[in-house]
């Protein structure tokens, strides 16, 4: 999502790439600096950024004093990805340990790669770094099927309308449990598509501002329902009372349990009846653990599928909204109707004059700003701007 | 009891806060005399404290007080002579005042800090029970008002009475749980709901007592030590040898603290865990005599996981390539970086590499 782990897909990039990218993320940051989101407090956040083409990790701890000073620096560096601290630090610029750390929004990462999607098999592709061919394969396949390397290969996707659908899905959810349970307003929510293949969520929910690591872990656990006891839903080992089990009509995660486990409230007579018979038995099984493997079936089916290390760093930066992601040439996009956007046109922001002649390799379709594209084996096209850049950035295509 | 002139002075203001602003009655000043102005009802009474040590009619609180440390060191809690909760006369309600002021005054004057900390849980766990008997209170309105101040004044949060349970802010409720290691304790086994934790009154107390022994603990550190009093050495010096007979002599074990377990977890579920966490690990281990090679495989789950970079790091905090060993942080600057987990089992260690300690066996070398 952020800072941490530096990827070099652009590694696999030559000259030509590194300067279309650069030309045209600079026209971006120079026509539209108004669609970078600038945070409150901007000198006492943290600000990193990276480059093309070069493999030295990122470059972070600066400060910004204003919001022009970090319009200069886009311009100036065109740099490949810019990114920004959740948390506000008395001297942003000075080593981690010795910033002053004043509190952080709460940040949530919602990745489609991570909620196991069926899909993914048709648009996860393998690129192999020595010859740049693309073929749909196994994720980890070791070797390239055209030119029998064995260096690198590189999984890259293509996320399709499904993957995002399970991702708003998720997004949605986890809305509910903040609202709802957690008590923050709906207008302390801030949702962005993060230009690839999930959304990221920003709160900047008063009360949760000062909350630590562990605080923050345990919030991340609660959306994610992990640690959940069976007694929390109801059962007990000893003497357990079919009252105190999760009912469908309850507020919170018992409600959304009630439902997820029993489906209806016949069921859940049911259901308890059967567990309360016997809750332990002596030979192992009984009705606590045949809970257990309620629960946990349940937890897998409605736990929100957050990024839990996102949440409880306090000391990352993250991608900028209104900024291009590197992995995709597509916007870090804000959503203000979560049902309604399409990442395949309102992240779509590149643009250049004529199109771009491209050496194209994918096997898989994809579409853009409502064009279909691909599939490509090996081919000279002529593509626009931002599907060109989506081809590079991807790996899927040489400038020519 | 007789009242003289009283000089009782800074010592006291110390101990009692928040007066100004809570508006004890005798009862809470009883119940709760760590948020009374003790000194000021010490002066108000007339007393000075060298009566204290030659008077044999306030020996009775003296006599308390002692009973109230030793009440403490035993690992229980003092019983009042508070009746339901009620100082029935005033003569209690001073018992009760002056032989918390006296047992401060005494534990001071033992200057062992094993005393300071059992004493403050002690008193901690003795104002816990009152509390959740003052929240628990339906006949009497003013009293789980009361209750519900004291939380307000000392730890900032309001709880809000919902029937026979409170509702806790999320935010304070994650503040003060983050110290329990105990499942049912993590916010998904409570029941959430707009905002709030509900909880019962007695879970809504015990999820303050840690801070409620920090806050006793403070204000006894923050007291300045007065002067030996003339009667009291004799106590003095038997809480000092009660004091030395519970600290233990140590051998370290091969247990590891919270901290270092909580890392370790981190890892293991192949989560991130932060630079100053794996600075942490690396420090510890090198300190507890372990070699590179041996440490190396903790940090094998980490997502961003190297061996050749794992290896350089560990070689340079052991000092091999810096030729600077570093050693592992203190408990305060793991604190600072949410890295300290802290249990009982600490037991006020200022170092992880402190903890596992345990007194040696009799005889034992």
């Amino acid at each position: 999502m952020g800072g941490g782990k530096r990827r070099r897909e652009e590694a696999d990039l030559d000259e030509r790439e590194y300067q279309f990218l650069e030309s045209t993320f600079r026209r971006y940051y120079y026509d539209h600096a108004d669609q970078i989101q600038i945070p409150e407090a901007v000198s006492e956040r943290e600000f990193g950024y990276q480059k093309f083409g070069f493999d030295k990790g990122m470059i972070r701890h600066l400060q910004m004093r204003d919001p022009s000073e970090l319009r200069v620096l886009l311009l100036k560096e065109m740099p490949s990805d810019v990114y920004c601290s959740n948390s506000r630090y008395q001297a942003p610029a000075l080593p981690t340990a010795e910033k002053g750390w004043k509190g952080a929004e709460l940040i949530f990462d919602i990745d489609a790669k991570d909620l196991e999607l069926p899909c993914r098999e048709g648009h996860v592709l393998a690129v192999c770094a020595a010859c740049g061919s693309a073929s749909l394969a196994a994720e980890g396949a070791k070797s390239c099927g055209v030119c029998e390397d064995q260096t690198v290969m590189r999984n890259k996707s293509l996320p399709c309308v499904k993957c995002m659908d399970a991702s708003k899905k998720q997004v949605r959810g986890l809305i509910e449990v903040l609202c709802d349970d957690l008590g923050v307003l709906q207008e302390d929510i801030h949702i962005y598509f993060s230009g690839n293949e999930g959304f990221h969520l920003h709160v900047p929910h008063r009360p949760f501002y000062g909350l630590g690591v562990r605080e923050r872990s345990d919030l991340a656990d609660y959306i994610a329902l992990k640690g959940l006891m069976p007694e929390t839903m109801g059962m007990r080992k000893t003497q357990p009372d079919k009252k105190e089990f999760a009912n469908l009509g309850e507020k919170g995660w018992r409600g959304r349990f009630a439902k997820a486990a029993f489906g209806s409230a016949s069921r859940r007579a049911s259901t308890v009846s059967r567990l309360v018979r016997q809750p332990e038995s002596t030979a192992g099984g009984g009705g606590y653990s045949e809970f257990q493997g309620i629960v946990d079936e349940a937890v897998s089916k409605i736990g929100i599928r957050i990024d839990r290390g996102v949440t409880t760093d306090i000391h990352r930066v993250f991608r900028m909204p209104g900024s291009i992601n590197s992995k995709s040439g597509m916007q870090k996009a804000p959503c203000k109707d979560i049902q309604e956007f399409d990442p395949y046109v309102d992240a779509v922001v590149l643009s250049g004059e004529g199109s771009t002649a491209v050496v194209a390799d994918c096997p898989v379709r994809f579409k853009l700003n409502g064009t279909r594209f691909g599939p490509y084996k090996a081919e000279n096209v002529k593509l626009p701007t931002y599907a060109a850049a989506y081809m590079v950035c991807k790996g899927f295509g040489k400038i020519v | 009891m007789a009242g003289r002139t009283s000089n009782a002075g800074a010592f006291y203001l110390c101990v009692g806060i928040k007066l100004h602003m809570l508006h004890l009655g005798k009862d809470e000043k009883a119940k709760y005399p760590f948020l009374a102005d003790a000194g000021k009802h010490l002066q108000e009474q007339g007393f000075e404290l060298s009566q204290f040590g030659t008077d044999p009619a306030l020996k009775v609180i003296v006599d308390k007080a002692f009973e109230r440390i030793m009440a403490a060191t035993s690992g229980s809690v003092y019983k009042s002579s508070l009746v339901d909760g009620k100082a029935s006369q005033d003569h209690i309600l001073d018992i009760e005042i002056f032989s918390f002021l006296i047992a401060i005054i005494l534990v001071k004057l033992a200057g062992r800090h094993t005393l300071v900390q059992r004493f403050a849980l002690s008193e901690s766990r003795r104002a816990e029970a009152y509390l959740a008997q003052d929240l628990s209170d339906t006949r009497d309105r003013s009293r789980s008002d009361m209750a519900r101040r004291v939380l307000f004044d000392i730890f900032g949060f309001e709880v809000v009475k919902q029937g026979y349970q409170y509702l806790i802010p999320v935010a304070d409720y994650l503040r003060h749980s983050a110290v329990f290691n105990e499942r049912e304790w993590k916010l998904v086994n409570r029941h959430v709901e707009n905002g709030s934790v509900v909880l019962k009154p007695d879970k809504t107390v015990r999820l303050i007592r840690h801070a409620l022994t920090i806050h006793i603990t403070s204000k006894i550190r923050d007291s300045p030590t007065p002067n030996m009093i003339e009667g009291f050495e004799e106590m003095v010096a038997k809480l000092t040898a009660e004091a030395d007979r519970l600290t233990p002599k140590y051998v370290v074990s091969g247990k590891n603290p919270p901290c270092i377990k909580h890392a370790i977890g981190v890892l293991e579920r192949g989560e991130n865990l932060p630079h100053s966490g794996r600075f942490m690990l690396g420090t510890f281990f090198l300190s507890r005599g372990q070699q590179v090679e041996e440490i190396a495989p903790l940090f094998k789950k980490a997502p961003d996981y190297k061996e050749s970079v794992t290896l350089y790091q560990l070689n340079h905090l052991a000092g091999k390539t810096s030729g600077n060993k570093y050693t592992c942080p203190s408990c305060d600057k793991l604190r600072l970086q949410d890295l300290c987990f802290a249990t009982p089992e600490c037991d006020g260690i200022i170092n992880p590499l402190q903890f596992g300690r345990r007194q040696k066996a009799p005889g034992g070398s």
